[in-house]
């Protein structure tokens, strides 16, 4: 961090527009009587939308002036905060992660990129359209190295396609992917699932109420206990595991297939069979879920 | 009450109680840089670490209640050491800390000698540091013409953040960035808008916020120190006069916790330049139009001539407003000698008549009491221009909560929200009628009703005056009407009755042309005297009242003589001398002394020991320092409301540009700047 200040080239003044002004209206309505200054933070945020990603100084005063504020304690907010550009940034605002895992994944080749591609950071470029910063960790260490970009996180980046994502934004392509860039679904294992290749207690080692047992028999007691578990749901016409992958499917709006492929999820094997599915679901590579 | 060992001795202390409150009451001392009693809890500098038996870590002690002390497995007492080696340990690190980036520049710097940092790293820091890294470096901000600031020197006590926020009521100062960066600034450094704004350098710990007239100019231990009372509001601030040599080099709060806590106002602090320039400093003689230089005794026999002429009712005088008692009172001795019945000391017209009794014209809520009062009606007065340290008070009282506040007059920044109820007089009689404001005040039980000059010092000012009387009520024990004067010199001259005597003429009628043969002006600057009479001005400054003099007697101004000052309460103090009059200035007293003599009407006493001895036998209020007492009620007073008629005009407060009063003000340099910076201001936001 260094020491921020306003921009030199300050905007006349700033009003915001109506919709924004009622959505602000509604935020400040949140808050107690008196307690106005409180919605601060989303006032401010809004201002910094509406102007392109920066925070001039007619809209701190305007925002502070709105919740009856001094305009010292907006300022205050407004560069505590380093989410608040206190200067104009490109219209593709990138904020390259440069923390640990994202440095141990190759972020320094990204950097490189930047710095050949935009220039130095806190510039604009002269077509107005990048600029860039380097920032602490925003959280996808999974998906490492990564950018935000105005307000979209692109993750698993290499030079190559990060060089590729920049001239398509460039070039205004609407078809940009957001999120990873090796078409991995959120920051699942980019080799496929290593681990919970099974569905919980289907092994009938584990389960409701059940210690891991040490030896690998089957315990055709628990077996037991678990139908009668699965009979005591109310409402359960349709066995576990059916249920299970139906939602499995909701959650990752996926084809049937690819859940299917990781094959022992679903299908629940003979009882007393257990650890025969197992080594089986070890021995064979899930096809991978991968190619894109 | 909750008991607590410190060092192992028992203490026994309200629950709410900070436990750095409970160690001084143990006798234990504690370090700190951000804890100010007058100002909020922050916490953020760690000096005041103590050991809390039971507590994992070292406590801030300022930050902690007493009432959070958890007491030991046996029902023990808890137990705080303030002496221990974690104790000591956690100091020596939080000092350490503190200096790593601080630039120790002692030598250069004001604060040195009486710098907290500087006295605690002797006594709780260690002698060495291992920080061998760059320490920070921060650009110095423009806060004001009064302020200079050196932010190297910062360590973000917010000590100046939370008084200007929460005393002087403007937000000036903030902190802007975080971490390492933090910096303490005002808005985009713009000057700060506070009449107190020079006590942010008082509560500094450091040399981050130094009084920028006095920068470079002298060192504490250098300095002659002398206790007295401020004159530039009726206030009566307790003040330090440091002085070296014949020269006043600075002037500082004293803690006065009846009047000012322990703030002044930027007046009374920063016109020491105002004491030096534009001084009278030998008599004058007009001549041909001109004013020359002359010696006391042609000065003394140019009026003796022209008195002698002169009969009684043709003579008068008016006292000023920054007149100590003992002069008046010598004056009008003078003047009862020589048979005038016109003498008056309100050259503002204010129609305050003291035979209604002291209660009618002091501030009888007193300012300590504010603090206790349930409601407030402000009348033709703005407080924050005519009593800053007062407004500060009305401001602790509004932060108390649950205090309604209204005014009558101007519609200015008070720094605290009050209802407008309207301009003049029309709106106070319907306040009077119940209307308006009217109902939630009667519900008061301790109602306070502040009238100011601008509300007094008109034709109507009485009637108006009774009409406060009846909004304030007469309740048993307890008087709400408090007037709130400008001029230090007011209550004084009114206790001693230095008002126009049977069939006398007051200040207004005797600054009219014609009106006198001779006017003797006692440092009464602010009243345009018609030319015709002669006019002998006795004062300090080349100001307006020496421009319209015949002669010219030069006196002392408040940090050179010993004298009596009774504030807007009626609190009787005394202004010791701290230096000489320049020249052959003359303490005023004993210029009216020797005068007497000249004109032949010699005045009984040689010594300002003796005049005072006479002073206290006519009126023996005068003996009792520090004590307010009251005379008479306003059962009189509130019985004459809605008699008399009301002028329709609104009310304009008595003091309008708040740096330039006074001819010492005026005289000021520093003050100028303030005052063109607040007018500028002004017209900005006019303009906006
Ligand atoms: S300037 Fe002085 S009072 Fe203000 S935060 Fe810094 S050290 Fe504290
Ligand atoms: S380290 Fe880059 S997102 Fe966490
Ligand atoms: S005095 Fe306690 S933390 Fe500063």
């Amino acid at each position: 961090m260094s020491v921020r200040r306003l921009a030199e080239v300050q905007p006349a003044s700033f009003e915001f527009t109506p919709d924004n002004r009622a959505w602000a209206d509604k935020q400040i309505q949140k808050y107690p009587l008196g307690r106005q200054a409180s919605a601060i933070i989303p006032l401010l945020w809004q201002a910094q939308k509406q102007n392109g990603y920066w925070l001039p100084k007619p809209a701190i005063e305007k925002v502070a002036e709105q919740l009856g504020m001094p305009f010292i304690r907006a300022l205050e907010i407004a560069t505590f905060y380093t989410m608040f550009n206190l200067e104009p940034v490109g219209k593709f605002y990138i904020q390259m992660c440069g923390t640990t895992p994202c440095m141990l994944q190759g972020s320094d080749s990204i950097k490189t990129v930047l710095e050949r591609r935009v220039g130095p950071p806190h510039k604009v470029t002269a077509d107005g359209l990048f600029s860039w910063i380097e920032v602490e960790c925003l959280g996808a260490c999974c998906n490492a190295p990564m950018v935000q970009i105005n307000d979209d996180y692109y993750e698993d980046l290499t030079s190559e396609n990060f060089e590729k994502l920049l001239n398509d934004l460039a070039a205004g392509r609407r078809e940009v992917k957001t999120g990873s860039q090796i078409g991995r679904v959120t920051s699942e294992p980019v080799g496929g699932l290593t681990t919970l290749t099974e569905l919980w207690g289907k092994d009938g080692r584990s389960g409701p109420g059940r210690l891991p047992k040490a030896e690998a028999e089957p315990d055709h007691a628990a077996a037991a206990d678990e139908k009668a578990y699965q009979d005591a749901q109310p409402g359960a016409e349709a066995p576990l595991h059916t249920q299970m992958s139906q939602s499995q499917k909701q959650r990752t709006g996926r084809p049937e297939s690819s859940v299917a492929g990781t094959g022992t999820r679903t299908e629940r094997p003979v009882e007393g069979e257990g650890k025969k599915a197992d080594d089986a679901a070890q021995a064979s590579t899930p096809p991978s879920k991968h190619t894109p | 009450m909750t008991k607590l060992i410190v060092d192992g001795t028992e203490v026994d202390v309200p629950a709410e109680y900070t436990l750095l409150q409970a160690c001084e009451e143990a006798g234990a001392e504690i370090p700190r840089f951000c804890y100010h009693e007058r100002l909020s809890i922050a916490g953020n500098c760690r000096m005041c670490l103590v050991e809390l038996k039971g507590a994992p870590k070292p406590v801030a002690s300022c930050a902690w209640a007493v009432r959070d002390c958890r007491p030991g497995p046996n029902g023990e007492a808890p137990e705080v050491f303030t002496k221990s080696k974690m104790a000591r340990k956690a100091r020596n690190g939080v000092m350490e800390f503190l200096l790593i980036n601080h630039p120790l520049d002692c030598p250069i710097c004001d604060q040195g000698g009486e710098c907290d940092l500087q006295d605690q790293a002797m006594a709780f820091g260690v002698d060495t540091s291992r920080f061998a890294e760059n320490k920070r470096a921060v650009e110095d901000k423009y806060i004001g013409p009064l302020v200079r600031t050196s932010m190297n020197r910062c360590i973000h006590c917010t000590r100046c953040v939370r008084f200007t926020a929460e005393v002087a009521g403007t937000s000036d100062m903030g902190a802007i960035g975080r971490g390492e960066d933090m910096e303490i600034t005002t808005y985009l450094e713009t000057a700060m808008h506070s009449e107190l704004q020079g006590n942010v350098a008082d509560i500094c710990p450091v040399g981050a916020l130094l009084p920028k007239p006095y920068s470079f100019k002298a060192r504490p231990w250098e300095l002659g120190k002398t206790e007295s009372i401020d004159v530039m509001d009726a206030v009566g601030s307790a003040i330090r006069v440091d002085t070296r040599g014949r020269e006043v080099m600075r002037i500082l709060p004293r803690i006065n916790d009846a009047v000012n806590e322990e703030w002044i106002s930027d007046k009374t602090r920063q016109i020491v330049d105002g004491l030096k320039t534009q001084r009278l400093d030998r008599p004058f003689i007009r001549e041909n139009g001109r004013l020359r230089a002359a010696s006391w005794s042609e000065a003394f026999n140019a009026i003796g001539a022209r008195m002698k002429s002169a009969s009684p009712d043709r003579i008068g005088a008016i006292a000023g407003d920054l007149c100590a008692v003992e002069e008046m009172f010598a004056l009008k001795l003078l003047m009862e000698k020589l048979g005038s019945p016109n003498i008056d000391c309100r050259q503002d017209g204010a129609k305050l008549d003291p035979s209604l009794g002291r209660t009618s014209y002091l501030f009888n809520a007193t300012i300590a009491g504010i603090e206790h009062v349930d409601a407030l009606m402000i009348i033709g007065s703005n407080p924050r221009r005519e009593a800053p340290v007062l407004n500060a008070r009305i401001r602790k009282r509004w932060r108390a909560g649950n205090f309604p506040v209204g005014l009558i007059g101007e519609a200015v920044d008070l720094t605290y929200p009050y209802k407008y109820i309207g301009a003049g007089a029309g709106s106070l009689s319907d306040v009077v009628a119940g209307k308006d404001f009217g109902e939630d005040f009667a519900k008061a039980a301790k109602p306070l009703v502040i009238v100011g000059q601008g509300a007094l010092a008109r034709a109507d000012g009485a009637a108006i005056l009774a009409l406060a009387a009846k909004v304030a009520g007469t309740k048993e024990g307890w008087t709400g009407l408090s007037i709130l004067h400008t001029a230090a010199a007011r209550v004084g001259g009114l206790d001693l009755n230095f008002v126009p005597q049977a069939g006398g003429k007051d200040a207004i009628a005797m600054a009219e042309a014609g009106a006198l043969d001779v006017l003797f002006n006692l440092g009464a600057d602010e009243i345009d005297i018609a030319p015709g009479a002669f006019v002998i001005y006795q004062g300090t400054h080349g100001d307006r009242g020496a421009h319209r003099a015949d002669v010219i007697l030069p006196g002392a101004t408040y940090t050179e003589k010993s004298g009596t000052y009774v504030n807007t309460e009626g609190r009787v103090q005394i202004a010791d001398r701290a230096c000489f009059p320049p020249g052959d200035a003359r303490e005023d007293w004993a210029i009216l002394r020797a005068l007497s003599d000249v004109l032949g009407a010699r005045l009984p006493f040689d010594s300002l020991v003796q005049l005072r001895r006479l002073l206290h036998e006519r009126h023996p209020h005068f003996a009792r320092q520090d004590r307010i007492e009251r005379g008479g009620d306003l059962q009189a007073l509130a019985a004459k409301a809605g008699q008399g008629t009301t002028d329709k005009a609104g009310f304009v407060a008595a003091v309008q540009d708040f740096y330039l009063t006074n001819p010492i003000a005026r005289a000021s340099a520093v003050m100028a700047e303030c005052s063109a910076l607040a007018l500028d201001r002004q017209m900005r936001h006019a303009a906006e």
